[in-house]
């Protein structure tokens, strides 16, 4: 087979391809394709009825509903700390950039715990929000708060560097012809920036809509209300319903795929905005 | 910087303190619960329980699945970067794709395809109990979890790395004679070593802490089957939150040590690029 | 001469006692409140057959709700005994991976139940809520903490008392008897997979004004975490239950420790046994025993699972997908 589509003079394409093709297919796409080789024991009809059975809906819905309400909130401040890290000098910014990624190099179970104990109604956090009637632990909110902690450094992260390589000529160029900040925000780096946001806010809803470890401590976990959907598939696992089990983490994988296309679409875009620059 | 590039200090600082105020909610806060909780009993309770039997074979047991799970992952990880950066072909985008589906899996789905593969009701379930040979429910399923979920880690770091190369290096040093490996060893080596240490520190985190999918393939055999995460949520359960916490400190002293290694290795990085005078990434 | 030497070292050495001593390791997959109990009894037993045979016993523990355990063993995970919450559990390892007879129940006394428990309320000390029976939980802003009938056995006794009661209470009439339980569960704001969580959100994390617990659990929970914040009350009615356990007869005979494991078991029906037992606030079978701790456990008026029908019926009825839990339960 000639995949190639350029003549090289560098070795190793076959080897190293063959690898990498005989290691994926080991590690990830055999182990995946019995996802779908369990669903298929199942009539569609079953497997219509499972997935869409109102308790798997309602986990459906707090999973990625909590997942995208998480990352939309962590666009607006992962944004404002990207642009607060690669605009201005303040002491301990050094500190603070190196911490951004924190959420990512900890465990869940730790964040989890963690993250209970800070927001349950006797917590340091949880005590102040009950105070004013809010319960941030064992429902929906602190989902939500759990996944802010774990999709931040996403954001942060995608866009920060897209900002350090504004070019300042274009803002200095605007300012001079009487361009005010917020007009330069919105016109010339707003729009230079927006596919990176894009990006980061779909890497963190990937992430996140998945997310398991630190969310089923602070979660309340009832069907129905506050069980999010990797809990109910182990529930069900639990349950002796293997194909259930399946059927949903099923429909999870292909929303994970999809959303993966979308974020190497969003970048394929962002590249080619870049080069056209 | 110029004036037509910052907004009046009332603005930046303002900005600054709102930043930080989230990041100290966030970030700091639930950094700050782990060690807080952790020493709530003593110096002493904090070091006894870490000496605990159960904790230490869970220690030792994350530490052997890095151990074998990184370096595979690191092999993987070259040889991936190496075709995708170096060639061009047909399907190579389906390929970044697929290399990037772990980390999109949810952690329980990750471990649910092993039982479905390996458990006594799987697939090859059976056979390995007819051949009396061990998989899920050990150490081994943890591994070979901890493998799947750390899969793209290296190679992601080095792709860009290496795609930022070029191949014009290598190019040369074959047309002067060298071999493949000698070209690999001792022209790409040295160029993407800095890559090459992230990936690894952050594919070691990870396979370190990882949780979900190591709870569903483990037997939570005490002593035996448990990593530190698992352990962590072991002791949370048998009520000592201390020593839990305490084990999760552990955790967190990792968490902060790859943040240190990797601001070093930036720092580093960047020093190196602009000595050679090359653009970044 | 040098190698008579030798020869008679070897010799001697391997006169010692220890020497021939066999290493023998049992996996016991257990439920969720009864690590304390297997804590203690393992020490125990090792110390027993080590005197009694020479060998070393070491017994690792596998600890998680009752149906989760179940499902591990199905699924591969290499017990040598299993000691559940329900016989149910034990019976689908039974049904669905023949690792074990269908009549294992039978094998050991008392339908293999070395020990019971039953179900109780655990309160805030002064008992602020005022609770006292099963009624109580059925108000509305009153806060109950139990775990989720699906995966944990302890929530599966919960669930059943609570319909016992509700059954005596309305004379069977079964639609009263699902509002007034659905009434509780309505009550319930955080739905744990296994007891030990449950007991964890109600003691650690503060919410709820009672847990409905193991007996077992409850006493640790006061004796251990706080006698000064805990109290329990004793419903007027509730269930006996009784925690089996088994020999997984296919997983022990591959290892060779068949013989060993149903020692293990029978153990637990000794005067020793049934001692540690008693300390760890479950209820010994032995009736000397009994009486010897009856001051830790107070009365309470019991009904068994055959008054709903054996475990089969109750789980179809209640657990199976489509079960009354189902129905009470279900999602607007």
């Amino acid at each position: 087979m000639i995949l190639l589509k350029q003549k090289t003079n560098l070795p190793g394409f076959h080897l190293s391809l063959g690898y990498t093709m005989l290691y994926l297919s080991l590690v990830v796409l055999i182990p995946l394709s019995m996802l779908f080789v369990k669903t298929s024991t199942m009539s569609f009809a079953e497997f219509w009825s499972v997935v869409t059975a109102p308790r798997t809906l309602a986990a459906y819905r707090l999973s990625f509903g909590a997942a995208f309400i998480a990352s939309f909130i962590n666009v607006f401040f992962g944004f404002l700390i990207a642009w607060v890290l690669s605009r201005y000098r303040f002491p301990g910014k050094k500190l603070v950039d190196a911490l951004i990624d924190f959420p990512f190099a900890l465990p869940t179970a730790v964040a989890g715990i963690a993250l209970t104990t800070l927001y349950a109604s006797n917590g340091i956090l949880g005590s102040v929000l009950a105070k004013i009637g809010i319960q941030s632990a064992y429902n929906a909110l602190g989902v939500v708060l759990a996944l802010m902690f774990i999709g931040l450094p996403f954001i942060v992260r995608t866009i920060e560097p897209v900002l350090q390589e504004l070019d300042p000529e274009l803002e200095e160029a605007a300012s001079s012809l009487g361009a005010g900040r917020w007009e330069i925000f919105r016109r010339i780096i707003f729009p230079a920036i927006l596919p990176s946001i894009v990006t980061g806010f779909s890497l963190a809803f990937a992430r996140t809509i998945g997310e398991y470890g630190s969310v089923v401590f602070i979660a309340g976990n009832m069907p129905g209300k506050t069980e999010i959907a990797p809990l109910l598939i182990i529930t069900k696992l639990e349950e002796f319903d293997y194909s259930g089990a399946t059927a949903i983490a099923l429909v999870m994988l292909l929303v994970s795929f999809l959303l993966l296309a979308l974020t190497n679409w969003a970048q394929w875009w962002t590249s080619k905005k870049v080069g056209m620059n | 910087m110029s004036n037509a590039r910052t907004e009046p200090a009332v603005v930046r600082w303002s900005l600054i303190g709102i930043a930080l105020a989230y990041l100290v909610l966030f970030i700091f806060m639930p950094l700050f619960i782990v060690f807080s909780t952790a020493l709530e009993k003593g110096i002493a309770y904090y070091f006894h329980s870490l000496t605990d039997v159960d904790t230490i074979a869970a220690i030792k047991l994350t530490l052997i699945t890095a151990l074998i799970a990184v370096p595979l992952n690191l092999v993987f990880g070259v040889a991936a970067s190496w075709v995708i950066a170096k060639f061009d072909f047909r399907g190579k985008s389906l390929l970044l794709t697929l290399i990037d589906v772990p980390l999109s899996v949810s952690p329980v789905i990750s471990g649910l395809i092993f039982v479905l593969l390996f458990g006594l009701q799987g697939l090859f379930g059976p056979w390995l109990r007819a051949h009396d040979i061990k998989i899920i429910f050990t150490p081994i399923a943890i591994v070979i979890a901890t493998i799947f979920v750390t899969f793209p880690m290296v190679a992601r770091e080095l792709i860009p790395v290496m795609k930022a190369q070029g191949s014009e290096e290598e190019e040369a040093a074959i047309t002067l004679g060298a071999s493949g490996w000698k070209t690999f060893w001792y022209v790409t080596l040295p160029n993407i070593k800095w890559g090459l240490l992230y990936g690894i520190i952050l594919c070691n985190a990870r396979a370190m802490g990882e949780f979900g999918a190591v709870s569903v393939v483990s037997g939570h055999i005490r002593g035996l089957t448990n990593t530190l995460p698992l352990q962590i949520e072991i002791l949370y359960n048998d009520y000592d939150f201390t020593a839990a916490f305490a084990a999760a400190s552990l955790l967190a002293f990792l968490a902060l040590f790859t943040l240190v290694i990797k601001t070093l290795v930036e720092y580093r990085y960047r020093a190196e690029l602009e000595a050679v005078g090359k653009k970044t990434h | 001469m040098k190698n008579l030497l030798k020869l008679s070292l070897v010799f001697l050495l391997a006169l010692q006692p220890g020497a021939w001593a066999k290493q023998i390791t049992l996996l016991n997959v257990s439920y969720d409140p009864t690590r304390e109990l297997y804590e203690d009894y393992n020490k125990a037993f090792s110390t027993y057959w080590k005197q009694k045979t020479g060998d070393d016993v070491t017994i690792q523990q596998s600890h998680g709700g009752s149906g989760k355990q179940a499902r591990a063993v199905i699924d591969g995970l290499d017990a040598d005994v299993v000691t559940l919450g329900l016989a149910y559990d034990i019976d689908s390892i039974a049904e669905k991976s023949g690792l074990l007879p269908s009549n294992w129940q039978k094998l050991l006394p008392n339908n293999s139940t070395p020990y019971t428990s039953t179900i109780v309320f655990l309160v805030r000390k002064g008992n602020p809520k005022n609770i006292k029976d099963w009624d109580d939980l059925t108000k509305p802003g009153i806060s109950v903490i139990t775990p989720n009938p699906k995966t944990s056995g302890g929530a599966r006794w919960n669930y059943l008392a609570a319909w016992g009661y509700a059954l005596k209470k309305f004379n069977g009439d079964e639609s009263k008897v699902k509002d007034f339980v659905g009434a509780i569960y309505k009550n319930v704001p955080v739905l744990d997979s296994g007891a030990r969580g449950s007991t964890t959100t109600f003691v650690e994390r503060g919410i709820g004004d009672v847990l409905i617990s193991w007996e077992n659990e409850a006493y640790l929970a006061v004796n251990q975490l706080g006698p000064d914040k805990f109290e329990i009350v004793i419903p007027s009615l509730s269930i006996l239950a009784e925690p089996p356990v088994a020999v997984v007869e296919r997983d022990a005979d591959r290892h060779g420790t068949r013989q060993v494991a149903e020692e293990y078991l029978k153990y637990l029906y000794s005067d020793e046994g049934q001692e540690i037992i008693a300390r760890n606030y479950y209820r010994p079978r032995n009736p000397d025993i009994a009486k010897e701790y009856a001051s830790q456990f107070k009365s309470v008026n019991l009904f068994t699972i055959d008054t709903l029908g054996g475990w089969q019926a109750a789980q179809k009825k209640h657990f199976a997908d489509g079960g009354t839990f189902d129905q009470i339960y279900t999602v607007k």
